[in-house]
């Protein structure tokens, strides 16, 4: 397949079905998307000692990622310099090396080679300091404000470039926590979908999608009674429900969207007092604002708490939202199959309140047994389904294509939350990578 | 809370008598009856980690307080739940039932495992593990304080749960 014909699955309005179906396809976006764009691959605070270590997949390609005696985070490839095992076994620990389970080579956290038990047997230019005998590492890795990311590609834009205005976003979240600080905690959710890894991109900022996916939570959180008994879960997951059911005149002419390039994006003017207003009412939030404004004062802390985004998405792997701190990373499995693990934060500095609403919006919203996520799981499987069909080559993505708007920091952006702008900004970086490897604006 | 030791034995039949209907109800997907079954301010929960201590600091597969629980069971009725455009079907099996004890608020707690297949289109799935019952007295028959399912995978990868199990 050439440049040539990839290019053509990409249009201005439309894309071919390959692009979600196609396994040669895939293939292709695991080396030349997966393997060239900068990857979200965990937190500072998942490796706060050295030796701290724990497992994920870039694309599809297993890491270890580990802090180092030096202090350094680096992350490994997570296979033995000899027959290709992979060294670590465990999904998270510490440890002062790592031993390979199959012949004893021994690494440091560095991912050097320490020792190889009766080495005199391999052959006689056998080099302990050659780092192709290492546990390979990964070529690029930095983090803005603790979110760790990495390249598999040696050269590129750097994550400052990569990131660009999207750093705001990160800002957001960082920023509401008043010793400015973020934490993971709070456990991993690992779900899994029958599904292409883009579609819950395209999801995640979509705003006409919640008024007929979620309508059946919605309806359901519209007639629960307020008298039924609640320990704050159900309270906070009937709030959560009612959200989706924001009229269509808010999805569109309300909140809106910002596209940047290299396929980020978020929605924004999505929080305003009245979703935060039951939460503002709470004498823990009111504490927390107070925190806030100690630390910052008055006028910053409202600024702060001001900043309406909703999901803001890293392409291509990661998005996260602020409100209730959540990041969801993408672990891409086969065309039609992708797992997704979700990230909890807590903040530092603030009541311990707050991170119980964090895992209560998690378990209604991201939660294996969320009763609005199932809907969404519902409709990757029959976009699959859907996608087998050869009624019609073409995926339409013009929605309100005519509102596109330039905005500051090469971006775009659209004044209506319906569109699908963000699908088509994706695209354009899709198509950057998979045709001249990855020049990003 | 801690178990003490019951003053009298317990008629084990009767407790597994009520657990088998408590899976049939579901395995009929006979929700608001299922729900009937549990006290006004009862939860029901399917931890995520082994030997998770509690619901607030880590999430869960399904942490349902009594308005979520309600939540869940009524979007059934709706038009348009469709994650269950094809209905999914249960069929559980309960065994191993063990009282373990009373709780200082009378609940006898009672252990079983329970193994569902799950059965939904095409696909078939195995869940199971150990289940702990809270269950009360009141008027001459059970009712479900809480119920705690211990998944055996409850840490790996799932796709979405809609049914209560």
């Amino acid at each position: 397949m050439n440049a040539h014909d990839i290019g053509d699955l990409v249009e201005a309005t439309r894309v071919h079905r390959r692009v979600y179906a196609d396994p040669d396809i895939f293939e292709l976006e695991m080396e030349r998307l997966f393997g060239r764009a900068w990857l979200f691959v965990g937190h500072e605070s998942q490796v706060k000692a050295p030796g701290d270590f724990f497992t994920t997949f870039m694309g599809r390609q297993p890491v270890v990622v580990v802090r180092h005696q030096d202090g350094n985070v680096y992350v490994l490839n997570n296979r033995c310099g000899h027959r290709g095992t992979q060294v670590v076994g465990e999904a998270a620990g510490n440890a002062d090396n790592f031993t390979c389970c199959y012949h004893g080579w021994m690494y440091r956290t560095d991912g050097s080679l320490r020792s190889v038990p009766l080495g005199q047997g391999y052959a006689s230019d056998f080099d302990l300091d050659d780092p192709a005998r290492g546990m390979v590492r990964v070529p690029r890795v930095d983090s803005y404000r603790g979110f760790l990311f990495a390249s598999l590609a040696e050269d590129g834009p750097g994550l400052d470039d990569f990131l660009g205005y999207m750093t705001t976003s990160f800002d957001d979240m960082v920023d509401r926590a008043p010793d400015g600080e973020l934490e993971v905690a709070g456990g991993i959710f690992k779900h899994t979908y029958d599904g292409n890894w883009k579609l819950v991109l395209e999801n995640w900022c979509d705003g006409l999608h919640p008024n007929f996916v979620h309508i059946s939570s919605v309806d359901t959180a519209r007639g629960q009674s307020a008298d039924t008994h609640t320990d704050g879960s159900g309270e906070i997951a009937r709030r959560q429900m009612l959200q989706n059911g924001a009229s269509l005149d808010f999805w569109e002419n309300d909140c809106g969207l910002w596209t940047f390039p290299g396929g980020h994006c978020y929605i924004g003017d999505y929080h305003d007092d009245e979703k935060l207003v039951a939460t503002r009412k709470d004498p823990e939030f009111a504490e927390y604002i107070g925190l806030l404004e100690s630390a910052h004062g008055a006028e910053r802390a409202e600024e702060i708490l001001a900043v309406g985004r909703w999901n803001s998405n890293i392409y291509p792997n990661c998005s996260f939202m602020s409100q209730f701190r959540s990041l969801r990373i993408i672990h891409p499995i086969a065309p039609d199959r992708t797992q997704i693990n979700v990230l909890l934060f807590k903040m530092k500095g603030a009541p311990e309140k707050m991170f119980l609403d964090t895992v209560r919006f998690a378990n209604v919203t991201n939660g294996t047994g969320s009763p609005v996520l199932t809907d969404d799981l519902e409709t990757y499987a029959r976009i699959s389904g859907g996608m087998e069909s050869q009624g019609s080559d073409w995926i339409d993505v013009s929605r309100a294509m005519e509102q596109d708007q330039p905005f500051d920091h090469g971006g775009s952006h659209s004044p209506n939350g319906t569109s699908e702008i963000h699908i088509r900004n994706m695209f354009s970086a899709w198509r950057e990578y998979m045709t001249d490897g990855g020049a990003r604006g | 809370m801690e178990a003490r030791v019951a003053e009298a034995p317990h008629d084990i039949r009767s407790i597994e008598a009520f657990l088998f209907l408590e899976a049939a109800l579901l395995d009929e997907r006979r929700y608001e009856e299922w729900l009937d079954l549990f006290t006004e301010d009862a939860h029901y929960w399917i931890p995520m980690e082994r030997g998770q201590e509690n619901p607030f600091d880590t999430v869960s597969l399904i942490y349902d307080d009594r308005m979520s629980m309600e939540l869940r069971v009524r979007q059934f009725d709706t038009p348009n739940r469709h994650a269950q455009a094809v209905k999914t079907w249960t069929s559980h099996v309960i065994g191993n039932v063990m009282v373990a004890g009373e709780d200082q608020d009378g609940a006898l707690i009672v252990t079983s495992n329970c193994h569902v297949l799950e059965a939904k289109g095409e696909a078939l799935r195995n869940l199971g593990g150990r289940c702990t019952h809270r269950l009360l007295v009141r008027g001459g028959s059970y009712l479900i304080a809480s119920k705690r399912f211990d998944l055996v995978n409850c840490d790996a990868p799932h796709d979405g749960f809609t049914v209560p199990i």
